[in-house]
């Protein structure tokens, strides 16, 4: 992900006082000049761009959290994609207490993250072996919840909605941009498909019966 | 040691910003009134449409025209779901794909 500190751009606000004297009522402006102020806003709206996906994390996760009492705070905030691809699929081993396994996931993601980060910046100059490429890691854990979210669910609709749109997306919007008309394509058709699949789901429940 | 103010400042707007995004849903729909039943059916159907999002975002940068023609990405993502659908380990299926992709970036596909 791009950092928030390559942005550039310095924005002076200046702003001049000028005492009333003059019969045209000259308005007072003020005067700052603050080199970066910019960049502090510029930042705060590229994280917007950037982090807008764990909205529908968030959504996702409303039931599921719903009962989790105290630890909810915490959940909230530990909701990073590691976090939401391990507890998105609501599976949690036999005989667990479904709150504590959320709770322990994320804080063991969390846990794993920053020990991860912080050995990966002392020791990383004393690996012997060249670690180019080590971050597909990210990109299989993704593809494996994808596939043991396909091979449990007997409708294929929203993954194919989600694969169909996000390229159609990354081919129009480029690589840097796809993401947010891809979250607003994702759900404007799973809007419009809503008739046919709850009617499905309802056909599902109904042969169970 | 010299306080990098500017720095700080930046990690916590970022991390202000993130935490807003996090709690909005949870606030809105939030504090015991029922959800709506249009955001009960989207939360059902958003998981597995995000998580085909994410590969797709991961493998954004991949360039079929390139040099490599995406072969590592293609070949260490067609490994980890082969060995998935026949291993179920998550462990295996992540190392594995993972270990190849290194391989082919560093060695096959070397620059």
């Amino acid at each position: 992900m791009q950092t928030v500190a390559d942005t550039p751009g310095v924005w002076k606000v200046i702003q001049y006082i000028e005492p009333e004297k003059t019969p045209y009522h000259h308005r007072k402006i003020l005067a700052l000049a603050f080199a970066g102020g910019a960049s502090l806003i510029s930042a705060a709206l590229m994280t917007l761009m950037v982090n807008a996906r764990h909205l529908f994390y968030g959504i996702s996760m409303l039931q599921r959290y719903k009962n989790t009492g105290a630890a909810k705070p915490y959940l909230i905030f530990a909701l990073t994609d590691e976090t939401y691809s391990i507890v998105c699929s609501g599976d949690v081993p036999e005989g667990v207490d479904q709150n504590r396994y959320y709770l322990f996931a994320s804080l063991f993601d969390q846990v794993y993250w920053v020990a991860g980060s912080v050995a990966g910046t002392l020791l990383g100059s004393v690996i012997p072996f060249d670690t180019t490429g080590i971050d597909f890691s990210m990109t299989a854990l993704f593809l494996v919840v994808m596939v043991e979210q396909w091979c449990s669910s007997k409708d294929h609709t929203p993954a194919l909605v989600g694969l169909g749109v996000s390229l159609v997306c990354l081919a129009v919007f480029g690589s840097s941009n796809f993401l947010i008309p891809s979250m607003l394509g994702i759900t404007a058709v799973l809007t419009l498909l809503r008739g046919p699949m709850e009617k499905r789901a309802q056909k599902e429940t109904a042969h169970v019966d | 040691m010299s306080i990098d103010l500017h720095g700080m400042a930046l990690v916590a707007i970022v991390a202000a910003v993130t935490m807003f995004i996090r709690f909005l849903p949870f606030v809105v729909f939030g504090g015991g009134r029922p959800t709506p039943r249009f955001i009960t059916y989207l939360a059902g159907m958003l998981p597995c449409a995000i998580m085909a999002m994410l590969v797709v975002y991961c493998l954004r940068g991949m360039d079929l025209t390139g040099p490599t023609h995406g072969l590592p990405e293609l070949l260490s993502a067609a490994a980890v779901v082969g060995l998935h659908c026949w291993k179920k380990n998550t462990l295996l299926s992540i190392a594995a794909g993972t270990a190849l992709y290194m391989v082919l970036v560093q060695v096959v596909f070397a620059a």
